[in-house]
């Protein structure tokens, strides 16, 4: 038939599971994300608009989630590029280069990934408190840094420490360095190179590990507990307005600020989905081993 | 590097982020002449938002500077370490005289503390009460109810909640009361009671909500004054009030962190924020949000909202918060007797 | 290419210790020197300060302090708790991943994307969404308590926690494998006279399993410091349902850092640890995968 021409690999009977078989592996799957992941984003938004839209504007609109969203959108757009920048360098490093203690390098690199969040908060405290290594020094000179802005931040930037270096490392090791070396040799400055042949190679899924980034930061929970202070209308980004408004009886409002970090989630899937859709040959091709 | 790769147009997001953030930064509200940090503990929220209006507006009429108050609410236990930690605290209301002894301990507040305002520098007060569901299906009437089989308690976690200290020596002055002071009858009163207990939140607030958003549990342990909250928020059709034959006078109290004011210069507003407490306007704003009133003249007034209830003080019975403290809620002390893992 | 290392034979000539090998790549210094410096900062010297607190307490202390009953119960709770995750993650995802690449059906992009909610989805979000769907009156728990099902407040409330947390490790470490899988081999299989589940043990199976393992190791290793989406669903209960990172708080709020320092350093260990584990199985995959 032609159509097994057509498809070889997937077309012949004997390369394919019964047709019960097929359904059941199926449905099994999509009940399981359904169940797990489909179910939770459901009801945030059911019950965020469970009381109507004007409700939930309403709650979105007050004033201290709109400090909440602000102080949110602040941190990571301090803490994202930072780890951006870092990003790209430890990966041009690491995938463009043979030397002694990289394994090493990259556990160290992916180590924030596995700590737990309360931990990267404490380690902060335990350094910049009051009674810490650095706390009697930071008093003296009127430096702030947990319970303020600064120390959301280092939190923020620990816990998304690894996300843009791991989609770029293996990405940049899979390209080799080919064609970066014959750049250099016809010439071209190292800047050049990286703007020029690496930089179109890699752009896609530096955009996914940004935006992946990006999404951790605003709704990372565990570390900035431990660092905010929680002081109203100050230091109380959006996952902790979330627990907050949660603990005043207030669950639409919480509801509805969580819809809006579920919202960024979702946001976030889809311009990967489009991208992928989009720029799909250019995007296997370099994701492809 | 950053600049290249905005130039090459695709950091949008972030690229719009940071625009906002900057936008924020020269937005931010013009501050007050003077700010205050009032960081106190789960049940105060509604109290301090409706205080703080008032001290507002009283401080003005004293020819003070505008004042804005900042709050802070968490467990008790927490919000200490944040202070202890370094959280610029001008003022601290919280669950229990032990956790403002533990920030006097590391040098913020003077030891003194407790006897500079009147009445051990609790303003006001509250009691530990049962909360049940509507018609009491359990017939929960006292404390030895909580220890039957069958019987499901809310309580937050002694280790980190400051209500759940107060529950859990509550039951304590019961058992030993009943029991003329047979300290290993009372352990084993406790042992029951906990057996009973299906969820330990970190918080009162947890535990509110377990109970009565989660439909868990038969009893809630609560502060009296989160038990009226309760009622008011979710319902009188839903939920009533059980108060037992003997329990505890609970006194939250407050203090002015001495090394942040003293440092800010905001010394002499935040007193005046803490004795205002005192005042009648005080008192009447903590009565109308279920604090018992300290002052007798406001006291009477709302004498048909709070039940007569028969008290007892952690000092008389228990010694005082230090020694309650290390005797049941330090490692190996009797409440991790009690939750022996595998017990 | 003998041009090239020509080239740059000067540079190399540092000797027998150099500690890389000769390339004309640019830039090697400065991100390299980058890269330590910031990973100094922000993740290297905090967490020496946290070691350094946990080492003034001396080997004696620190041992009394990790094996109370009480800590040793919640390492049990948060070790077996996320095993269990992991597994049903590695079971699930497996099956997500294969019906993903192999199959197609209507919305498959949609699902497929979906899959990545877990990383975007802040925890606590996670967490409270999960707790009002599994309690008695929520969604699913008003259909599992008439069964004697209880999840939320359980040791089960945390598994459903981290499953959801570790699902997206599995299918993403295993979705590209599976995709490169060569038909040839199968196709030998099949003319060989095998039965296509003899195919999936004897070919499919094996080329995954670095895979697999390593998507497993990796949800585990989330799961075991996973905080936020635990603390709503877990109830908490020491020594049944208190996790390791709700203890070291505990101790926190109890004024306690020494204890608190102590649980601390023990699970940066085992992170570390499961971090290297897991590295050493992906350059096997990879060394699998070349040859």
């Amino acid at each position: 038939m032609p159509a097994e021409t057509i498809a070889p690999s997937g077309g012949r009977p004997a390369l394919r599971e019964p047709l019960w078989l097929r359904l059941s592996l199926i449905g099994g799957a999509l009940t399981f994300l359904a169940v797990f992941l489909l179910l939770p984003l459901i009801l945030v938004f059911v019950q965020a608009l469970g009381h109507g839209v004007e409700a939930y504007w309403d709650a979105l609109v007050e004033q201290d989630a709109v400090s909440a969203i602000q102080l949110t959108v602040l941190v990571a757009a301090i803490a994202v590029p930072l780890n951006l920048v870092f990003g790209v360098a430890a990966s041009w490093c690491i995938a463009k280069f043979e030397f002694r203690g990289k394994s090493l390098l990259i556990t160290l690199i992916d180590l924030p990934f596995s700590v737990s969040p309360v931990i990267s908060g404490m380690v902060y405290v335990l350094l910049f408190g009051l009674n810490g290594w650095l706390g009697p020094w930071l008093i003296d000179h009127n430096i702030k840094i947990i319970f303020a802005l600064p120390g959301l931040v280092l939190a923020t930037v620990f816990v998304t420490f690894p996300f843009v270096a791991r989609e770029l490392i293996p990405l940049m090791q899979e390209q080799g360095t080919e064609e970066e070396e014959a750049a250099v040799v016809l010439g071209a400055s190292g800047w050049q190179v990286f703007r020029r042949v690496t930089l179109p190679n890699i752009k896609w899924g530096l955009l996914y590990g940004v935006l992946l980034c990006n999404a951790r930061a605003m709704g990372e929970f565990g570390a900035v507990s431990v660092v905010s202070g929680h002081i109203r209308g100050m230091t109380n980004t959006m996952p902790l307005h979330v627990e907050i408004l949660y603990n005043e009886y207030n669950f639409v409002a919480a509801f509805a600020v969580a819809s809006l970090l579920a919202l960024l989630a979702l946001v976030t899937l889809v311009v990967k989905s489009l991208l992928e859709w989009r720029y799909g040959d250019e995007l296997a091709a370099s994701a492809r081993h | 590097m950053v600049f290249g790769l905005l130039r090459r147009g695709f950091l949008g997001v972030t690229l719009a982020a940071g625009a906002l953030g900057c936008g924020l930064l020269t937005s931010m509200p013009a501050a007050a002449d003077t700010t205050l940090l009032n960081v106190s503990y789960d049940p105060t929220r509604e109290l301090y938002v409706e205080y703080n209006k008032a001290f507002a507006e009283y401080w003005k009429t004293q020819g003070g500077d505008a004042v804005r108050i900042n709050q802070s609410h968490g467990g008790s236990g927490k919000q200490a370490r944040s202070v202890i930690d370094g959280l610029d605290a001008d003022i601290v209301t919280l669950a229990l005289a032990y956790d403002i002894d533990a920030i006097a301990e590391r040098g913020q507040i003077n030891k003194d503390w407790q006897a500079r305002l009147p009445q051990n520098s609790s303003p006001y007060t509250s009691t530990i009460v049962f909360l049940v569901r509507k018609g009491n299906p359990k017939g929960i009437k006292n404390w030895d109810d909580l220890a039957k089989p069958g019987v499901q308690v809310i309580t937050p976690n002694p280790k980190t909640s400051g209500g759940a200290r107060w529950n859990y020596l509550a039951a304590w002055g019961y058992a030993l009361e009943k029991w003329n002071n047979d300290e290993a009858k009372a352990k084993e009163f406790l042992e029951q009671i906990f057996k009973n207990v299906p969820v330990l939140d970190t918080g009162a607030r947890g535990s509110t909500i377990t109970f009565t958003e989660r439909g868990l549990g038969d009893v809630l342990l609560s502060w009296e004054n989160e038990a009226f909250l309760s009622i008011k928020e979710l319902g009188a059709d839903k939920l009533e009030i059980v108060v037992p034959s003997l329990t505890i006078l609970a006194e939250p109290p407050v203090a002015v962190v001495d090394k942040v004011v003293d440092r800010k210069g905001t010394r002499k507003v935040a007193e005046a924020y803490l004795n205002y407490l005192y005042s009648d306007a005080g008192q009447e704003i903590a009565a109308k949000n279920f604090y018992r009133p300290r002052n007798p003249a406001i006291a009477a007034k709302y004498e048909n909202v709070f039940t007569k209830a028969n008290l007892f003080t952690i000092d008389e019975r228990l010694g005082g918060w230090q020694a309650a403290q290390k005797k049941h809620f330090s490692d190996g002390g009797i409440f991790d007797q009690i939750y022996q893992p595998g017990k | 290419m003998t041009d090239i290392s020509l080239r740059s034979a000067p540079q190399m000539r540092v000797g027998r210790w150099s500690l890389r090998k000769p390339s004309v790549l640019p830039g090697f210094g400065l991100t390299l020197g980058f890269t330590l410096c910031y990973l100094s900062l922000i993740v290297l010297i905090p967490l020496a300060g946290l070691i350094l607190a946990a080492a003034g307490l001396g080997w004696s202390g620190f041992w009394s302090a990790v094996t109370t009953p009480r800590v040793l119960a919640a390492f049990r709770v948060s070790f077996g708790t996320s095993m269990i995750a992991a597994l049903i993650n590695a079971v699930f995802g497996l099956m997500v991943a294969w019906v993903l690449v192999r199959y197609s059906f209507p919305g498959k992009k949609i699902v497929d994307a979906i899959v990545d909610l877990p990383f975007a989805l802040p925890t606590a979000v996670a967490g409270i969404a999960l707790t009002a769907l599994y309690s008695r009156n929520g969604w699913i728990g008003s259909w599992l308590e008439p069964m004697g099902i209880k999840v939320a407040f359980t040791p089960i409330g945390i598994i459903v926690a981290l499953t959801f947390i570790g699902l997206p490790f599995v299918v993403r470490t295993v979705q590209p494998v599976l995709q490169d899988l060569a038909p040839e081999e199968e196709e030998a299989a099949v003319s060989l006279g095998a039965t296509r589940w003899q195919t999936f043990c004897r070919v499919i199976f094996p080329a995954i399993l670095p895979a697999l393992m390593t998507g497993t190791a990796l949800a585990f290793a989330r799961a075991v410091g996973e905080f936020g989406s635990v603390i709503f669903i877990a109830g908490n209960m020491p020594g049944i349902s208190e996790i390791i990172p709700l203890l070291i708080i505990i101790k926190l709020e109890q004024f306690d850092y020494a204890g608190a320092t102590a649980i601390a350093t023990l699970m940066l260990m085992v992170s570390f640890a499961m971090l290297l584990a897991i590295n050493m199985l992906q350059a096997w995959m990879r060394s699998r995968h070349a040859g």
